[in-house]
């Protein structure tokens, strides 16, 4: 018990230190931390949907990114501009702060979630995956295509000039300085991200181990024995993909003011591949499987990004930082899948889980 | 011009295109119940293979008539996709058959972006104009054009589905298939070898895929790394909205896709009074696959199976 006080401690230490460390070698390392915190968030809200509940989702950036264009518009000079009725209303500017847009994401989001939940209900695991797929991609050519005839998401061009974050009149888009020590804008992102993180972890967690997860994992695993000992398959499945689509909009309202900028260009299906590829090859529905999987995923190739410009020239160009990335993801994808299929930390031993709840640490 | 008639063959040829591609999806999900996210990529090496390969042919022999060349080209292409497919299932699915069912899921995903990577390296990512093989005047029939090209995807298709009904109706290896798709262990002690069926079902969807692969490079006259995605995404769709499995849903599918899809483009504006144009005919599918799927949720001749544990 000591022992794992101590590791939290040390852990804890650990993660406070590190925008430090990585400042020390430019913004830009930082800014991959967040990147990398903003997956791992993402992950763990599919997590619940495809781990615990075992509904195949391939559409999840969808709800990623109905969280951003909510905040996007409400918080940025787009809506103003477009409607005067909206700008006589507030002469200074929409400026919707965090407490108001977390709750809103995580709602909205939720809903949507909800609603692509009930037409798909009776679907079996594959008609599921390609009607989620179906769902990302129509949210996507909305918002390519929402400029006309009246212009809400400005189309391909994308909302910019989104207000960061304000936290108790303090600005997270400025660094701020404590004492001799500059606090910048990336780092404070860092912590934000890593509380939002922290925080999902201990509901997911809390979840799992709930009569709502264990009721989720036994629709998993078998739905019709889980309907027949009395489980509302239906509320529950619509749950699983309301609570996971309201984790994707909390995290996507993160993501806009994090870029400051969105546009339809970051919610392809590559993106909700990768968010699929993240939790399986951690370990699907086991939750620090499915953080290292995010972070494994998300953080490797960034950094490769920096590494690899010599490779680019000693090929003549065929090979550059971003082929090599989508390259190296390719083969972890499938070589991490046949050594390991159950993901690189997977649930140990399937399905006694339940019985010892205290597998934390 | 009778729109309606034209937009009718489009979809018509569209759709067969897609009916081809959903045939190697569908035949595959029959056997080994698994989606092949790479069956798009297959199409799209067949097309880059066969853009080469004309290149070449028309450099080294110059005189030589578009329909020879076609006819090499595709006999080559084919070779290579089949090659392809038989050893991405050999490399990548076959170890995982008894694993969980999302882990050969990723490997497929994952077999979809190494070979649009590598196709992106060998090829670059630009797009290459498609030789003109076949003559490009139109036909006119009762208002409506086609060109020889369309003329040829809708025979060629025909006569494809007749070869495969045969095969999978009439031959040892069909029956095999079929053995295979409905228990794969029973067919194994009554002698049936599932491995080679299953290879061989790969390679079959392959030589489809590439075929529809020159098919719509001949059509839209441009070939790109990134040109199998959409098409097989839309030829899943239609594998699904047929009642994935089964034979001649692929086809419905995908020609009442193809169809959907040229019609909804072709009338969208105009029913929705200009407010959604033609950019939402890619959503189209999709739309009208959710529905279906609502009211009919095995697709429209999927048999209804119970849920297995």
């Amino acid at each position: 018990m000591k022992n794992k006080a101590i590791l939290y401690i040390v852990g804890a230490i650990v993660l406070l230190l590190i925008p430090m460390f990585l400042q020390t070698f430019g913004n830009a390392w930082v800014r991959i931390a967040d990147t990398a915190l903003l997956y791992v968030l993402l992950a763990i809200g599919l997590n619940m949907v495809v781990g615990y509940a075992g509904l195949l989702d391939l559409g999840y950036v969808a709800f990623f990114a109905v969280g951003a264009y909510l905040y996007a518009l409400l918080a940025s000079p787009q809506l103003t501009q477009v409607f005067p009725w909206i700008a006589a209303m507030y002469p200074n500017g929409l400026h919707t702060p965090i407490w108001i847009i977390i709750p809103l994401a995580a709602g909205v989001a939720g809903l949507f979630g909800i609603l692509l939940g009930a037409p798909t209900l009776k679907l079996r695991g594959d008609y599921l995956a390609i009607v989620t797929l179906g769902f990302g991609e129509i949210i996507r050519v909305f918002l390519n295509n929402l400029d006309q005839p009246i212009n809400i998401t400005n189309g391909p061009k994308g909302l910019a000039g989104i207000d960061p974050f304000q936290i108790f009149g303090v600005s997270l888009g400025k660094p701020v300085m404590i004492g001799t020590f500059q606090l910048t804008s990336v780092a404070m992102y860092y912590y934000l991200f890593l509380a939002a993180v922290l925080f999902s972890i201990v509901v997911s967690h809390r979840l799992q181990y709930s009569r709502v997860g264990r009721a989720w994992m036994a629709i998993r695993e078998d739905e019709i024995a889980a309907k027949a000992m009395g489980i509302n398959t239906r509320n529950l499945k619509l749950l699983a993909f309301g609570m996971g689509a309201s984790f994707g909009g909390v995290s996507g309202s993160l993501f806009a003011s994090f870029q400051g900028f969105v546009s339809p260009e970051s919610f392809t299906l590559m993106e909700s591949v990768m968010i699929v590829a993240m939790v399986v090859l951690g370990g699907l529905g086991h939750l620090p499987g499915v953080v290292l999987g995010a972070v494994l995923l998300a953080a490797l190739p960034e950094v490769l990004r920096y590494v690899a410009s010599p490779l680019q020239a000693a090929t003549g160009g065929r090979l550059d930082a971003s082929i090599l990335r989508q390259l190296l993801i390719a083969l972890a994808m499938i070589s991490v899948m046949l050594l390991r299929p159950r993901g690189l930390w997977p649930t140990p031993d399937h399905g006694k889980s339940l019985q010892a709840p205290a597998v934390g640490g | 011009m009778d729109i309606f008639l034209q937009q009718m063959i489009n979809g018509l040829v569209l759709g067969s295109v897609y009916a081809l591609v959903a045939l190697g999806y569908t035949m595959v999900y029959g056997i080994i119940q698994l989606i092949n996210f790479a069956h798009g990529e297959v199409l799209m090496v067949g097309a880059l293979t066969a853009w080469t390969a004309a290149g070449l042919l028309q450099t080294t022999f110059p005189g030589m008539p578009g329909w020879v060349i076609l006819i090499i080209i595709t006999v080559i292409a084919c070779t290579v996709a089949a090659v392809l497919n038989f050893s991405i299932e050999k490399i990548a699915y076959r170890p995982l058959r008894n694993s969980p069912r999302l882990a050969p899921l990723i490997t497929a995903i994952g077999m979809s972006l190494l070979l649009q990577t590598v196709a992106m390296i060998i090829w670059k990512p630009n797009p290459k104009p498609f030789p003109n093989l076949l003559p490009t005047t139109p036909y006119e029939i009762a208002g409506a054009v086609i060109s020889p090209t369309d003329l040829l995807i809708l025979s060629l298709t025909a006569v494809l589905l007749m070869a495969l009904v045969w095969l999978v109706n009439y031959t040892s290896l069909g029956r095999a298939m079929r053995a295979t798709a409905e228990n794969p262990r029973v067919a194994g002690l009554m002698g049936v070898k599932p491995d080679v069926v299953i290879s061989a079902t790969f390679v079959i969807g392959a030589v489809l895929a590439a075929i529809a692969g020159i098919m719509l490079a001949m059509k839209y006259g441009t070939v790109q790394h990134a040109m199998g995605f959409l098409p097989g995404l839309k030829a899943f769709t239609a594998a699904v909205f047929g009642g994935i499995g089964n034979l001649a849903g692929a086809v419905v599918g995908g020609v009442l896709l193809g169809v959907i899809e040229a019609l909804g483009s072709g009338y969208i504006g105009v029913m929705t009074g200009n407010v959604l144009g033609s950019q939402y005919s890619e959503i189209f599918a999709f739309i009208v696959l959710i529905v279906i799927l609502t009211l009919r949720p095995s697709g429209l001749l999927g048999e209804r199976v119970a849920d297995r544990a």
